[in-house]
Formats: structure tokens, C-alpha cells, sequence
């Protein structure tokens, strides 16, 4: 009781730790800082950053990722991690590209089949995870390669290009223009996706469910709460988001390409780290993510204009993600 | 083994059928032995108290009774009627409510979603039926009137995090939430550990209510004066058995560690 006393009595007092209380109970809140502070050095340092079409290419540059965020951060929340969310989206994305120029699937059918496969390799995480007791990290590094051999037999290792393909499953990468920058529809889907996730996460007892598997597995068995039900379900629609982030995909290079995911995997961590979601599980937003993916989009486009060589833009990220996974390390401390 | 006079609270209660009856119960973890056939019946209107040495199986008895594992052999009647807990939800459905030793609080979550966890209530209408909106609002109206009418004053604000709270509070929080949906049995492990001494009276006196409100409480913990104080009737757990039942007036503390020890037979 005293060592209680004595830490809350600290809390109250020094003004770091009121800004880590802070930090504590609104994750989004450093993400959020960081990158309206890069946005503003970036446009400094270089005019060109403010270019409507250079927005335009930011935006473009994070919807996948930031699509594919979307499904990790579910993920990660219930302390878990998905290393095949790039070959999961690869996946679907060849099953739609093939189905609809080779086997002359309807447009719209094609899509819902690509859905299916990301539905069902989504189950087959899920299951791994829930049946065989298997950590995350070594189911998803199993079915990453799996699902990677399954694209490249499944195409023949060739990519399908765009002009090959019927003009809705490339819709996601047309633009409209909004206050002069160009938006493509792929970045509407992922704004979209974004808003009914975090509605579902904050608004639903499935979302609550979600952060209090993560939190503590046991508790919330013991509070009545089907925990291997609650995992499934997330990685079933982390598998749904990662589909129709596969349709992104072709719409933003049109084309399906097998090779199309390598970086994916990693970059869609990148993102909810660097937005303040712990890898331990249980707490983070998924605004946080959507942050993180766009701070490493910003920082890649406004290094690159500064013209900095690529390396840099690696090294840049490689420090954010040591500086977010410490400063969440910190944060955590609030728990005495 | 000795069972001792008024094994049942012997006043007011026309009762004979217990509330909660388990006959057998035995449980192994692989070659440990944590239950060795235990007995127990817990009756209306009385507050039973489980006290053991540690690995006397206390905790494994609670957790074979309120779902969270389930015995081996042995078979438990709520009202009469048997049944089988395979989950802790079972347990609740019958409205058995716990709370375990070490808490089962989601820290992130804030204290009006831990009373509700599980049981979220939704939105009336479309909102609440088809896109299953949680009626946050009500929730937290609904859990802070709670609080006051368990006369838990060491928490102002629901909407705080469970880990900004300090030990006590999270513990009030766990026991909140058994008093408040527990409609038959209430089941408390070690609920005044890591308690001050305010808080534990707190504990205590809401322990009481429960039962004068009907409700019989199984309450296990390591402090005898705590047991003594608020006990109907002891049930002394040893060795993976019951070792006997003594009530607070036939017995003495000291009495009831030299069974708990196994020093005496009772």
C-alpha cells in the first residue's frame, strides 16, 4: 500500500510524468505530434512538399499500407503479430487479377472470391493460433511462405497488368480531385475502413472483447469472455481487410504482380508501432496506425525531396521504430 | 473428520436444502493431486469461509466450483439440481459471480467496462440490435450507481483505466463487479489481500450485506481475524480435503490453524 501511495504521490507531482499520464490515456496523442511536426520541417526544407501533387503521392504511397495496418493492429492488439499480412493481401490479389482476365470471372465475382481467400487464409492463422496453441509470430512466419509458394504456383510467378483487367477491379487507383489534390478511390476505401474499425473497436463489446484478450488472456477467460472465439474472429477479418486491401493494391500499381508484398509485412508493423500500439497487446487505437503509416510515408517523400539517398529514409524509420517501441515502454510505466 | 454443531447457521434460516452442495470432487494435475474428494455445501443466508494452508487446494476448490477448471470426478448441485460448469460463463449463467485471487481485471479497460465485460448492454433499437452499439452512457450511469450502492466511495470516476487505480481500488472493482451479478452465490478468493484496513472493512461489511440480502457468500482468505469476524461457518480445507467445519463460536482461532496445520483433528 505505501509503494502505491508513494508512486501516485510521484505521479501527481512531476510534470513528466503528468505528460506520460497523458500520453497513457491518449495513445494516438504522440503519433499525432510527430507527424504534424515532421510535416512542417519537411515543408520548410523543401517547398516542393506542399505541392498538391506530392499530397497526392503521400496519400497514394500510405493506402496500402495503411490499409494493411488496419489487420495488424487487430492483430497486435490481442498481443499477437501477422508477419503474412503482405502475402495474404499478395494472395488475393493474384486470385482476383487471374480469375477475372484469364478465367473471365465478372468483375464484382472476382473481388468476392478474392475476399473468400482472404476470409479463409485468415481462418487458417486463427486456428493455428487457437488449436495448436502456437505463438503468432511462428504461425504467421509458417503461412507467410506458405501463402507466398501458394501465389507463385498459383500464377505461374507472372503478373497480370492492368490494361488486362476489367475497370473496377483497377478503379481503386482513379482519382478525384478534393480541394486540388488528386484522391484516388483506394485511399477513400482505406479512410473508410478505418472509420467503421475504429467504430467497431471503440462501440462493441467484439471491440472491448479484443482489448481485454490482449490485455490479460486469462482474465478475461475468467470474466466469461470466449478468448479462442475472440482470436479467430480477428484474424478472419484482419484476413477481410487484407482482401480488400489487396484491391488497393492493383488499383495503385495497376497490375497484380506475386513479388508485390515482400516489404508489406514489416512496413504494416512499422506503422502501428510507430502509432502507439504495444506489442504486448491490449492497448493502442487504430487512428495511432493510420498516423504511423502516413509519419512514414512523410518522412520517406520529405527526405527524398530534401534529396537525401533511400538509405537515409531507411535509417529514418529504423530510429522511429526505436523511438516509439522505447517511448511505449516508458508510457507503460504508469502501471504500478 | 469433525463436523461441528450448528453446521448450519442454525437461527432463522427454514432452509435445509443447500444453495450450492459439492460431493467428490477431485482434481490432478498430471501426478499433483490438487483436490482429494472434497466435500462442500454452502447454505442460504450464511457466509462460509474456506481456509487452508497454501497448496491445501483453495484455490483449485473455487476454481472447480465457479467453472474456471473443471474436476475430474465429483459432482456439484446448485439448488438441487445438478449441473456442469465447462466454462466460467456457465457458472454465471446460473449466477454464480467470482472473484479470483490475482483479479480477473482487463487493465486497459476502463472501470465501467470491467463491471460490464462479458455482458456489455447495447443500444436499444437498430443502433444496439443489428450494428450492436454498445450503450456506453447507460453503462457508465448504470456502473457508477452500482459503486454507490455497494458503498465503494474510493471511486469517483468510471471512465478511468483500470491500471491508473491503485491495488485497492482494482480489488474493489473485481468485488463490485461479483456483488452486482452475482444472484445466487458470490464467490470471493483472497479478496482483502493488498487491502488497507479501511478498505478491507469496506470488503467486509459489503460481504455482510450481501448475505443479509440473501445472497451466501464463499469467502476464502488467509486472515483468520477477518474469517472470524465475518464467518457463519468455517469450512478447514487440508490436503486436498476437507478437514473439517467449525463455526467462529466453537472454536478458536488458534483452534483453527491447529487443523488448518493439521496439529489437531478438531
Amino acid at each position: 500500500m505505501s509503494a502505491d501511495l508513494a508512486t501516485e504521490f510521484l505521479d501527481r507531482r512531476t510534470p513528466l510524468s503528468r505528460v506520460r499520464n497523458l500520453l497513457h490515456r491518449y495513445p494516438a496523442l504522440s503519433p499525432g505530434i510527430v507527424l504534424i511536426v515532421a510535416v512542417i520541417v519537411f515543408g520548410v526544407i523543401s517547398p516542393r512538399f506542399f505541392f498538391v501533387n506530392n499530397l497526392s503521392l503521400i496519400t497514394q504511397q500510405v493506402a496500402v499500407v495503411g490499409t494493411l495496418a488496419i489487420a495488424q493492429t487487430l492483430v497486435i492488439l490481442t498481443a499477437g503479430i501477422d508477419l503474412s499480412v503482405g502475402a495474404i493481401m499478395v494472395l488475393a490479389s493474384m486470385v482476383v487479377a487471374q480469375t477475372a482476365s484469364q478465367n473471365h470471372v465478372p468483375a464484382v465475382l472476382a473481388l468476392l472470391l478474392g475476399l473468400l481467400v482472404g476470409l479463409a487464409a485468415g481462418a487458417v492463422n486463427g486456428l493455428l493460433v487457437t488449436r495448436l496453441k502456437l505463438p503468432p509470430f511462428i504461425v504467421t512466419l509458417g503461412t507467410l511462405n506458405i501463402f507466398i509458394a501458394l501465389t507463385l504456383l498459383y500464377s505461374n510467378s507472372a503478373s497480370v497488368n492492368g490494361q488486362s483487367l476489367p475497370a473496377i477491379i483497377t478503379s481503386t487507383g482513379a482519382t478525384f480531385p478534393v480541394f486540388g489534390v488528386g484522391v484516388t478511390y483506394g485511399v477513400v476505401i482505406m479512410l473508410v475502413l478505418y472509420v467503421i474499425m475504429a467504430f467497431i473497436l471503440g462501440r462493441t463489446a467484439w471491440g472491448k472483447h479484443v482489448y481485454a484478450v490482449g490485455d490479460d488472456k486469462e482474465a478475461a477467460r475468467l470474466t466469461g469472455i470466449s478468448v479462442n472465439r475472440v482470436l479467430v474472429s480477428v484474424y478472419v477479418v484482419a484476413g477481410a481487410i487484407l482482401a480488400i486491401g489487396a484491391w488497393v493494391q492493383i488499383g495503385r500499381s495497376d497490375a497484380a504482380s506475386p513479388n508485390a508484398g515482400g516489404d508489406l509485412n514489416l512496413d504494416s508493423i512499422t506503422a502501428v508501432v510507430i502509432g502507439g500500439t504495444s506489442l504486448f497487446g491490449g492497448r493502442g487505437t487504430l487512428w495511432g496506425s493510420l498516423l504511423g503509416a502516413l509519419i512514414v510515408g512523410v518522412f520517406r517523400n520529405g527526405l527524398a525531396l530534401a534529396g537525401l539517398d533511400v538509405l537515409y529514409q531507411t535509417l529514418a524509420v529504423g530510429v522511429l521504430i526505436i523511438v516509439a517501441v522505447s517511448l511505449d515502454q516508458w508510457i507503460r510505466k504508469v502501471r504500478s | 473428520m469433525t463436523i461441528a454443531e450448528g453446521q448450519r447457521p442454525s437461527s432463522t434460516l427454514p432452509f435445509t436444502q443447500p444453495v450450492l452442495k459439492a460431493t467428490g470432487l477431485v482434481k490432478t494435475y498430471g501426478r499433483v493431486v490438487g483436490l482429494d474428494g472434497v466435500d462442500l455445501e454452502l447454505y442460504q443466508g450464511e457466509v462460509l469461509a474456506v481456509i487452508g494452508d497454501n497448496g491445501a487446494g483453495k484455490s483449485t476448490l473455487i476454481k472447480c466450483l465457479t467453472g474456471a477448471e473443471i474436476p475430474d470426478t465429483g459432482e456439484i448441485e446448485l439448488n438441487g439440481k445438478p449441473v456442469q460448469f465447462k466454462r466460467p460463463q456457465d457458472a454465471k449463467h446460473f449466477g454464480i459471480e467470482t472473484v479470483y485471487q490475482g483479479l480477473a481485471v482487463s487493465p486497459a479497460l476502463d472501470v465501467a467496462s470491467n463491471l460490464y465485460l462479458g455482458r456489455e448492454l447495447r443500444k436499444a433499437g437498430i443502433a444496439g440490435r443489428v450494428f450492436r452499439v454498445l450503450d456506453t452512457k447507460l453503462m457508465r450511469q448504470n456502473a457508477k450507481a452500482e459503486l454507490d450502492r455497494l458503498g465503494i466511495s474510493t471511486l469517483q470516476d468510471v471512465t478511468v483505466a483500470i491500471e491508473s487505480l491503485s491495488g485497492g481500488q482494482r480489488q474493489a472493482v473485481a468485488v463490485a463487479r461479483a456483488a452486482a451479478f452475482g444472484s445466487k452465490v458470490v464467490v470471493l478468493d483472497e479478496p482483502t489481500a493488498a487491502l488497507g484496513v479501511r478498505e478491507t472493512n469496506q470488503v467486509l461489511d459489503l460481504i455482510r450485506r450481501l448475505r443479509d440480502g440473501g445472497i451466501p457468500v464463499i469467502l476464502v482468505s488467509h486472515n483468520m481475524p477477518n474469517v472470524f469476524d465475518v464467518a457463519d461457518r468455517i469450512h478447514v480445507q487440508r490436503l486436498g480435503k476437507r478437514a473439517a467445519v467449525i463455526t467462529p463460536k466453537t472454536h478458536s482461532m488458534t483452534e483453527a490453524v491447529a487443523i488448518m496445520t493439521g496439529a489437531s483433528v478438531g
